[in-house]
């Protein structure tokens, strides 16, 4: 208890100390936007239901805390979009190696792109 | 860091995002422009300010007060005054003898289309195990001092179902418009980490 106590008992201090933060800003940065776009658009699809959603959600916060992560809600994007991940493979719709090919194709696209101009994918990047 | 000085840079989030964005949509899946009227939807339009109207209207309209709290996705389809809740959405009041507070102990869900995203605090581990262990501990760290016999009932959201505090209505505001009132109900009134702000616009 003592460890996490205190850890709580931080995390609290500040979030007592700055209870309207957040109220004008949903997302702290774009990509969790688009995470959470992407989950409202796979549910509205049927791909999974709320309650099938909220499972893997707390199951990948649940990991994350295992691991280490203090779990103040900074983090709370990065579960979000390991349980899109989790769940678009537990349905078979993808699965890590072509996730983790598509992150390459997009590393490269972006090494290619002048800084300041919109990063686009071609299949060039994917065939590499 | 990028390969190239020059070159543009995604970091790791960002990369798993667009990677699973261009799988989903190449199996058609999904939409990119839906997802960006989504995006842009929840940026602009969702907040606070709807949960807070449908509060103020409960307060001037007992007919509508009544039909919230016995469904309160139902009574907002009904009135016509807000955008429909897609989740099953509870109303739980606050009275001189019980105080109400909000949490997801599991994921954080939050009645989106009422209060738009959640704030950190809510996603935060502490808030989601102590606001259960300890709830009078979490409302006095929000500055909110309850009456000593009130009670103190912790909802716990699910998948399914959302929870919306009605806070109590301050007094002095008799006769205000439901614009007027809208702007004392504040975000964390409505999960109940807080209570409406005073005529004055102060905190009670």
């Amino acid at each position: 208890m003592g460890e996490d106590s205190h850890a709580a008992q931080a995390a609290l201090g500040a979030l007592a100390a700055a209870p309207q933060d957040g109220g004008a800003r949903a997302f702290s940065e774009p990509w969790e936007a688009q995470a959470f776009a992407l989950t409202l658009a796979l549910h509205r699809r049927g791909v999974f239901t709320w309650a099938e959603w909220s499972a893997t959600l707390g199951a990948e916060i649940k990991r994350a805390q295992a691991l280490g992560d203090p779990d103040t809600g900074t983090t709370y994007y990065q579960h979000w979009l390991a349980a899109i991940e989790h769940i678009v493979e537990q349905k078979g719709i993808t699965n890590e190696l072509t996730l983790g090919r598509y992150r390459e194709a997009w590393h490269r696209a972006a090494d290619r792109t002048p800084h300041g101009e919109a990063i686009v994918l071609s299949s060039a990047d994917l065939s590499q | 860091m990028s390969d190239h000085e020059d070159g543009s840079h995604l970091t790791e989030m960002e990369l798993r995002v667009r990677a699973l964005e261009t799988v989903l949509a190449e199996k058609g899946y999904i939409d990119p422009a839906v997802l960006d009227l989504i995006v842009e939807h929840f940026e602009t339009k969702v907040g606070p300010h709807i949960g807070a109207r449908v509060v103020a209207q409960a307060w001037v309209d007992t007919a509508f007060r009544q039909a919230l709290l016995a469904d309160a996705t139902a009574a907002i389809a009904a009135s016509g005054n807000f955008p429909p809740v897609g989740d099953h959405l509870i109303a739980v009041e606050n009275t001189p003898d019980q105080h109400n507070m909000v949490v997801c102990t599991l994921c954080s869900c939050y009645p989106w289309d009422v209060l738009g995203l959640p704030p950190v605090w809510y996603k935060s581990a502490p808030y989601r195990s102590r606001v259960v262990m300890d709830p009078r501990g979490v409302l006095r760290e929000f500055g909110v001092a309850l009456p000593e016999g009130a009670r103190l009932r912790v909802w716990d959201s699910t998948a399914e179902t959302r929870y919306l505090v009605l806070p109590r209505r301050p007094a002095g505001t008799e006769g205000w418009t439901v614009d007027q009132l809208a702007a004392l109900v504040t975000r964390d009134s409505m999960i109940g980490t807080g209570l409406a702000l005073t005529p004055e616009g102060d905190p009670q």
